[in-house]
């Protein structure tokens, strides 16, 4: 057991997801509430959302109180562990949702995934901040991308596309540490370039691409070479996203895309969340409809409310100002864990942080962009508010391991 | 770059994030509607619409409820079809069949199962509906007219086009509108006002309760009752002496302006536009391009008054101080009122004729000598003739009479500028405008106009605004209704026209249409009238016309007929008005005989010619 030092613990960050943890509940509570007898069991998703915050306290609580070398000395073997409960899923896990990535035991079930983010996390805060490790090396480069990797690919099986892209967002960690530019110019260059083949059809993505190469070539003849590779690469990557996109998706996937980026309008179907939830956001005007009132959440129009739609509650219920209050929280939150890892001396600490804000950050955006219509309907929570037993206690996991490094900031060991 | 890209993200999304929830909740809130239609389901509760009454207090327009079997299928239950279909009185098959119907259109919304069920077959529906599940009853309910008359005042009602739903909040698609006539012009106070109650509804489209308490939900206001100034009696009375003749009849109370009937011919069935067969019947009225039942001959029609307008002209010589009762005008036949034009008269060789003499035998020559001399009493032509028609509006003439009815049209009386276009640079003279003097030539009136000279005269020179409405439930009708309106003549000379006009029908062109007992005084007219065909103008046979009023002392009914293409006024006007006198005034007729002539009297050969012969003959 080790000694805490109080003064050095952020209050704020605490504070902060205390209150959303709290505005979290009363949402939850508000979109399952029963009003009907035949919904009455409905009350069981507050009450089990209410234990699994007492089981985060203690997880919290627990992790404050383990000596600091350890997260170092085990993040090895924890990953590990993480790694081997995600390929027994395929063996002793449930499919729900059509995705294989639950273990059931007695009515309580534990999504294996979701942990092993802060997991991974630790694994790469621990090979990252060896002292061999240079990103800028071929050899760092393949083992960190194998360990984000590995994951990926088994949570790609169950499938669960969500988790996928947090996986991935872990780029934005490597760039931070010294990942060569030419990989993240190459991962931003292939994700617009997905959206725009989507949008405008391959034939003019390429004919884009061709001039933007021929100009290059003509104002920059130094470049030639770098400019012709970099052209075939992206030419290549739409082509196949055109492949992909035709031939692997299936209807569903398209349909999904189709709908966020406006090539399809189809409030009934694909498109129901989407629309139900604009509808809920526009009833809840400036000042909301108040707690416990929204028609649209308390007619339980807006599927999966209280799960990855919790944010739709806000907006009818707290309106513009309640919505506009809790991205603030969050942008405070976030901004304040990446301004404390820029002054973390400790490398793995540091590299852990950036990590927690990164998965946070991923959360946030694909979640809340997916309420609001800016994003594909991608089923992932809102850290912290969205229903949900794992994902709350993994990320309360994660939050709690970085109170535990940034609390020991400045001590030497 | 590097160390700054996380936060410039997040700076960034939620900068994003922001401006999308102020468009979403702020701007772009259309869709608040879409969940007003989801979660809120806003239920209307219609007042009755007002019944209408005649001035007798005799129910006219009802309202006749019919029942829809609704049915959701989401709420059936098992039950025993056996007895379900005995009620009904339908196959168990198409109990089936209804039931798939219903299901395909929606399980949870109400869709109609059986349409307009009659009133016993909804009292024993009703006394089992309980044991049935999903099975409910929705009250629908339509006009029912009582009187088979009157449709051109009534007008009739029917569901808002989307034009009405666009222009005014208050119609919804599907509702009921007044769409001519008293529907029309008291629309809002026979409808009344719907009431509002908002429910919350689930997804499942089921109800949960009152929507924030009832805050925003309304109270029905009531309809109110109408009392129309029409006697049904009379109404139905006059339409059966127009039966195969085309053309009005208008008959107002003068003291009070209020219309005793306005018949037109030919007329049509009201009970002919609501319900399913409205759209076929009213299209089957719409081709009629012979009678134009939908044309109101008493509001919309404009002809030349012919010489029942010889009253007026009479009234504004006097008035001039041109002529004196007294003053007799030589009659050769005719005259010539310009060098080398003359205009026929029937009177004899030799005639001087005073105003009364003038009157009763019709004399042209009288009149548009005195019309020539009030016009050319003033310097110019111009102001002659603006102040003739100054005169003649003052008698409501050449403008809306403002009626409380939707149709209408203004007529004619022409002035300078008038006849400035057509004559340019002072071309024109008194003898221009001759024909005036004798109501033909340019002048254009409507019946119900010309039933307000004859209210006008029957005051002495006031008369009331015409109107189809005496009572409201309690509220007083509009004070425009109540207000006398004075003509620009002095009462003084009417005497002397009213003694012209008792001489009318004492010794004059229209002692056919005495009435023992009741002294009733009037004016015949013939008015020469002309129709193109292919672009030739021909003439056809004249208007027969007639104004007048009885008793003569203390009015009681003034009135004005106007029968298309019938020759003499005293031919058809003129007795079919003494008819409606004689109803109006005894409740009852004695003159069987000239009844009989009436009702037996057909114009329709008359108004067929047009179409059939390309020779015809006129005024046989």
């Amino acid at each position: 057991m080790s000694k805490i030092n109080l003064t050095k613990i952020d209050w704020t960050s605490i504070s902060i997801l205390s209150l959303l943890i709290v505005l979290g509940l009363g949402n939850i509570y508000s979109s399952s509430q029963a009003y009907l007898l035949e919904s009455l069991l409905n009350y069981n998703t507050f009450t089990k959302q209410l234990v699994f915050v007492i089981l985060s306290i203690v997880i919290f609580l627990f992790i404050q109180f383990l000596p600091f070398s350890f997260f170092i000395r085990y993040s090895s073997l924890l990953y590990i562990f993480s790694i081997i409960s995600l390929i027994c899923l395929f063996v002793f896990g449930n499919e729900v949702n059509g995705a294989l990535a639950w273990y059931q035991f007695n009515g309580f079930s534990l999504q294996p995934s979701e942990f092993a983010k802060p997991i991974t996390a630790l694994a790469l805060a621990k090979y990252l901040s060896d002292i061999n490790s240079n990103l800028k090396t071929i050899q760092t480069q393949f083992y960190s991308f194998l360990i984000v990797l590995i994951p990926i690919i088994l949570i790609g099986i169950q499938p669960d596309p969500g988790t996928i892209i947090v996986f991935l967002s872990f780029i934005l960690v490597f760039y931070k540490v010294g990942l060569p530019s030419l990989y993240m110019n190459l991962f931003v260059g292939f994700i617009l370039l997905f959206f725009t083949t989507i949008i405008f059809t391959p034939k003019y993505v390429l004919a884009f691409l061709i001039l933007l190469v021929l100009i290059f070539i003509f104002f920059k003849k130094n470049m030639i070479k770098k400019t012709l590779i970099y052209g075939t690469v992206f030419s290549l990557f739409v082509l196949s996203v055109d492949f992909i996109f035709n031939n692997v998706f299936e209807q569903r996937h398209r349909d999904r895309f189709n709908v966020v980026i406006g090539l399809e309008q189809d409030n009934r179907g694909v498109g129901y969340n989407s629309n139900q939830s604009r509808i809920a956001f526009a009833s809840g005007g400036i000042l909301g409809e108040g707690f416990l009132k929204g028609s649209q959440t308390r007619g339980k129009f807006v599927p999966e409310q209280h799960t990855d739609y919790i944010f739709s509650t806000v907006g009818e219920e707290w309106g513009f100002l309640g919505a506009t209050f809790i991205i603030f929280l969050y942008t405070y939150l976030m901004l304040r864990i990446s301004k404390r890892a820029d002054l973390q001396r400790n490398l793995f600490s540091k590299i852990y942080s950036y990590s927690t804000v990164t998965i946070i950050f991923t959360h946030y955006f694909i979640n809340i962009g997916m309420v609001i219509g800016l994003v594909p309907t991608i089923g992932i929570p809102l850290p912290f508010l969205s229903y949900g037993g794992s994902n709350l206690m993994a990320f309360i996991l994660l939050f709690a391991i970085y109170i535990k490094l940034d609390s020991q900031r400045t001590s030497k060991w | 770059m590097k160390n700054k890209l996380l936060p410039f993200l997040i700076i960034l999304s939620s900068f994003i994030f922001i401006l999308r929830l102020f468009w979403v909740q702020l701007i772009d809130i259309n869709d608040v509607k879409l969940s007003n239609k989801n979660s809120v389901e806003k239920v209307y509760n219609f007042p009755e619409r007002g019944y209408v009454f005649d001035r007798n207090d005799r129910l006219i327009v009802g309202n006749e409820l019919f029942y829809d079997l609704m049915i959701i299928p989401a709420e059936l239950k098992p039950i025993d079809t056996l007895e379900f279909c005995k009620i009904l009185k339908i196959a168990k098959t198409t109990l089936i069949d209804k039931i798939n119907k219903a299901k395909k259109y929606s399980r949870v919304k109400p869709s109609v199962f059986l349409s307009q069920i009659s009133k016993t077959d909804y009292a024993i529906i009703q006394e089992k509906l309980w044991k049935y599940k999903g099975f409910s009853v929705r009250k629908k309910s339509n006009r029912n007219y009582l009187l088979n008359s009157a449709s051109n005042i009534l007008g009739y009602i029917s569901e808002v086009n989307d034009y009405e739903v666009k222009d005014n909040s208050y119609y919804e698609s599907g509702e009921l509108i007044g769409r001519q006539g008293i529907e029309k012009s008291y629309e809002k106070k026979l409808r009344g006002l719907k009431g509002v109650s908002y429910f919350e509804k689930d997804n499942f489209n089921r109800t949960t309760g009152s929507y924030k308490e009832g805050v925003y939900d309304t109270l029905l206001k009531p309809a109110k009752n109408i009392n129309l100034t029409i006697d049904s009696n009379l109404q139905i009375y006059g339409d059966s002496l127009m039966v195969n003749k085309f053309g009005s009849i208008v008959a107002i109370e003068p003291e009070s302006g209020e219309i005793l009937s306005l018949i037109n011919a030919p007329s049509f069935d009201p009970n002919l536009l609501i319900g399913r067969e409205r759209s076929t019947n009213y299209l089957k009225l719409k081709n009629d391009t012979i009678g134009k039942p939908l044309f109101d001959r008493g509001l919309q029609g404009m002809y030349p008054p012919g010489s029942t307008f010889k009253l007026i002209n009479g009234l504004i010589a006097l008035q001039e101080d041109v002529i004196t009762p007294s003053t007799k005008i030589l009659c050769n036949a005719g005259h010539f009122y310009s060098n080398k034009r003359f205009m026929k008269c029937h009177c004899k060789p030799g005639t001087y004729n005073d105003l009364n003499k003038a009157i009763y035998n019709s004399c042209n020559t009288y009149f548009a000598t005195i019309y020539k001399k009030t016009i050319e009493k003033y310097s110019s032509s111009k102001q002659g003739v603006d102040n003739w028609k100054n005169h003649v509006n003052s008698f409501g003439l050449g403008n809306y009479l403002g009626y409380d009815h939707p149709l209408g049209q203004p007529g004619l009386i022409p002035d300078s500028k008038y006849y400035d276009k057509w004559y340019p640079n002072n071309r024109w003279r008194a003898a221009t405008t001759i024909s005036n003097g004798i109501g033909q030539g340019e002048i254009l009136t409507t019946p119900i106009q010309l039933g307000n000279i004859a209210a006008s005269i029957a005051n002495r020179g006031w008369f009331i605004t015409p109107h189809f409405v005496k009572k409201i439930s309690n509220d007083s009708i509009k004070f425009k209704y109540r207000e006398k309106k004075y003509s620009s003549i002095d009462s003084i000379h009417f005497e002397k026209i009213v003694q012209g006009m008792y001489d009318v029908i004492e010794k004059g062109t229209a002692q056919n249409s005495k009435i023992r007992g009741i002294e009733i005084v009037g004016k015949t007219g013939t008015a020469e009238n002309f129709i193109k065909i292919d672009d030739v103008r021909k003439q056809l046979t004249d208007h027969s016309i007639f104004i007048g009023f009885a008793p003569k002392e203390n009015p009681k009914i003034a009135i004005a007929v106007f029968i298309e293409n019938g020759y003499w006024g005293t031919r058809w006007a003129a007795p079919i008005a003494s008819l409606m006198m004689e109803k109006y005034l005894n409740k009852k007729v004695e003159r069987k005989y000239l009844e009989k002539y009436i009702f037996n009297g057909n114009l329709m050969n008359e108004y067929l010619k047009p179409y059939t012969k390309s020779n015809f003959s006129i005024n046989e």
